[in-house]
């Protein structure tokens, strides 16, 4: 099916109209792991327009680190295992893709920028020779003498303010403090325009004031460089200030999707309207104060809504049968029963 | 860190190791029990011609004075006579020490080299046949002791089907290059005389194949299990998705900060080849230190024990270096770590 060109009618359509640039369809992630397999997506449906700022929260360990990963196809494999589930890329699916197509798709269409800086740098190469092997990989990288190549590494440099990238490109990742690890993972990841940009939780690691410049950083380059986006982040106030839509996902599963002000307005799933109460941030483990329990353990995971040994509200359908999205409005959808008869 | 400063400070480093390993040395060599004088003129000899070596070999002054002897002379390469071939220690260490450098030189480049790929090949096939061949290989290279392989390959290649040589370094109806290094590899390319560098080769291929067993499956073992597990790390993740060839990933981005631990175990594997040749330096009559040193040690040759254990020790301190130089270009953290000067 060519969903390029699709117009988008499955996934709560504020901007309905405007082409599908990925979706997700019953995406399931396995890891086989000593002792069993970790049944960790289950059947993640996901969606972002041309041009779309999506937010994506839920607490640690739920999934959504390994849902990005899935589409660039770089989850470690073995252990990772995807049993299921469709990734479209403008219209193409990215887990049928050969090399070629792959390669294209991570050169000019998708990058990603990591949670932790420091392990997503590789700590025996300089940061010049990580930023040139990405510039000689790209698609038109084969055309460039090595000095056009190191001329263009040091440009995405620039753009993330780093100072002196001359020498910059001369340090190993451990020469620089995290703040600076941080947007020379911004730079890699903006080497060649993108159309979608994944941010996993930026500036996380680092303290609140850096944590904040970064977040500013970024949203001047996705402004300046129009490029879609995902946002992952722990700070619902981010969520609110920059994105146009929000997934909220728990345990492997997307439970609500809205357009953002209407989420923050009406937030429909128990276990969002727990996350709301545990602003301003979430932190690991349990949610403090706002739903009691933790995340379950992903060998034996509940059947049925993955979410039940928490809710307050569940019934017997809960413990049998997933739920499925209900669409309460053109904008906003939740996999919960309570809304089996349109809430 | 400038590497030259590193360098200094190992080099400053082991000089003071080596005079303690020299203390201990020449402390063993006095406690042993016997009198060298006696040892050294045999039993027969009168009370007479013993007492005269006494005063010679100083054995009647404080043991800090004879010491002080037996450095001066070390220092200057006198080791004294060998109680056993009744030549210059230092003339049989010129002689039987490069014979087994070059065998241990070969086993060092067979356990690397072999030892990365097969490590290599196993970590990109986890769990695939090829990587529990691998396993069961280095199982049992783990294992069996050297001299069971030098035994087998001489039974099977050189006895049984006859394609290998299995005694000494170069057949008899040819003559040795001019000693350069010793080494008659290096000697023979030195002189340009290719019928012998490749007699040679062809003399060390079963013994260095036995003595690198070990090593190469110990380093197989370590370079498939870093390289698995940095497969998972993130940075690889992120190379991939940035659109780099999966080919230039693991040929440099995974290989560089995979070999660090293979590396280390490598120089130890290495050093310690010198010193565990001896029943594979038996097994193909190759005139080497070990076999030296372990006669030595069953003779009660005081002299060559000494300079034995010296020069492997020399070896050892030097190997280490040269291991922590290699790990240091691998590692910037280590290399640029805080506290090591910059
Ligand atoms: N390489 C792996 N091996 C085994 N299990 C893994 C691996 N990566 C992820 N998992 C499992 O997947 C679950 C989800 O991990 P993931 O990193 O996607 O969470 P996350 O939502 O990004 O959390 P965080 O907010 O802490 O980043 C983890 O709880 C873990 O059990
Ligand atoms: S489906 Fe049932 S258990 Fe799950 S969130 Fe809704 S009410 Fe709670
Ligand atoms: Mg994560």
């Amino acid at each position: 099916m060519n969903t390029a060109t699709l117009q988008a009618q499955d996934s709560a359509g504020l901007s309905a109209g405007t082409p599908l640039l990925l979706e997700i369809k019953d995406l399931y992630v396995h890891f086989d792991v000593y002792g069993g397999t970790l049944k960790v997506l289950d059947g993640v449906n996901f969606t972002v327009r041309s041009g779309e700022k999506v937010g994506l929260v839920g607490e640690t360990g739920c999934g959504k680190t390994t849902t990005m990963k899935a589409i660039l196809r770089i989850l470690p494999m073995p252990p990772a295992r995807i049993p299921g589930g469709e990734i479209y890329f403008k219209g193409q699916d990215i887990l049928k893709m050969g090399e070629a197509d792959l390669r294209r798709v991570r050169s000019e269409g998708i990058s990603m920028i990591f949670q932790d800086p420091t392990a997503a740098l590789n700590p025996v190469f300089t940061i010049g020779q990580q930023l040139e092997a990405v510039v000689k990989y790209s698609l038109e990288g084969k055309k460039l003498s090595r000095r056009e190549i190191r001329e263009r590494a040091i440009i995405p440099l620039r753009e993330v303010a780093l100072p002196d990238p001359e020498r910059m490109l001369d340090s190993y990742p451990i020469q620089l403090s995290g703040g600076m690890r941080q947007r020379v993972c911004i730079a890699m990841a903006l080497v060649a325009s993108r159309e979608l940009l994944i941010a996993d939780e930026p500036g996380t690691s680092l303290d609140v004031t850096i944590q904040d410049q970064i977040l500013r950083l970024l949203h001047r380059l996705v402004e300046e460089k129009n490029v879609s986006v995902i946002l992952i982040t722990h700070t619902l106030g981010v969520v609110r200030e920059t994105t146009d839509r929000v997934y909220v996902m728990y345990a492997g599963n997307m439970v609500e999707a809205a357009d953002t002000r209407e989420l923050f307005a009406r937030p429909m799933h128990p276990y969002t309207r727990g996350l709301m109460d545990a602003v301003p941030r979430l932190t690991g483990g349990g949610i403090a104060g706002g739903i009691r329990g933790r995340i379950p353990d992903y060998l034996d995971p509940p059947p049925g809504c993955r979410f039940h040994p928490r809710c307050d509200h569940a019934m017997d359908i809960c413990r049998q049968e997933k739920p499925p999205f209900y669409r309460l409005s053109d904008n906003h959808e939740v996999a919960c029963f309570l809304y089996r008869d349109g809430g | 860190m400038k590497l030259i400063t590193f360098i200094t400070r190992r080099i400053i480093h082991s000089v003071f190791v080596l005079f303690g390993l020299s203390i201990v040395i020449f402390v063993i060599s006095r406690v042993m029990p016997g009198d060298p004088a006696r040892m050294a003129v045999g039993a027969r000899a009168p009370q007479w011609v013993v007492d005269n070596l006494r005063e010679q070999m100083h054995l009647n002054e404080p043991l800090y004075v004879q010491y002080y002897y037996w450095l001066r002379d070390a220092l200057h390469g006198d080791f004294g006579i060998s109680l056993v071939t009744r030549r210059q220690v230092a003339d049989d260490i010129k002689e039987f020490f490069p014979a087994t450098f070059e065998l241990a030189l070969f086993a060092g480049v067979i356990m690397g080299g072999a030892g990365i790929f097969l490590g290599t090949v196993s970590a990109r096939h986890k769990d695939k046949w090829i990587d529990n061949f691998v396993r069961v290989i280095s199982y049992l290279g783990v294992v069996t002791p050297a001299f069971v392989f030098a035994i087998l390959f001489l039974l099977l290649f050189g006895m049984t089907l006859n394609w290998m040589p299995t005694m000494g370094r170069i057949s008899a109806g040819l003559s040795r290059p001019p000693v350069v290094t010793g080494l008659i590899t290096v000697d023979a390319l030195l002189a340009g005389d290719f019928a012998t560098l490749l007699d040679a080769l062809w003399h060390l291929i079963l013994p260095a194949l036995a003595l690198a067993m070990g090593g190469m499956a110990q380093e197989a073992r370590i370079t498939r299990s870093t390289m698995s597990d940095n497969l998972t790390k993130d940075y690889i993740a992120s190379e991939r998705s940035l659109g780099i060839p999966e080919k230039v990933i693991m040929r440099k981005f995974l290989l560089k900060p995979s070999l660090i631990p293979t590396v280390s175990i490598l120089g130890l594997d290495f050093a310690a080849t010198l010193s565990n040749a001896f029943l594979v330096e038996l097994i193909f009559n190759w005139p080497g230190i070990s076999r030296y040193g372990i006669n030595a040690m069953l003779r009660k040759d005081l002299n060559a024990i000494a300079a034995v254990i010296l020069i492997l020790g020399v070896v050892f301190i030097v190997v280490n270096i040269l291991v922590d130089i290699v790990v240091a270009q691998l590692d910037p953290r280590i290399r640029l770590a805080p506290g090591r000067g910059e």
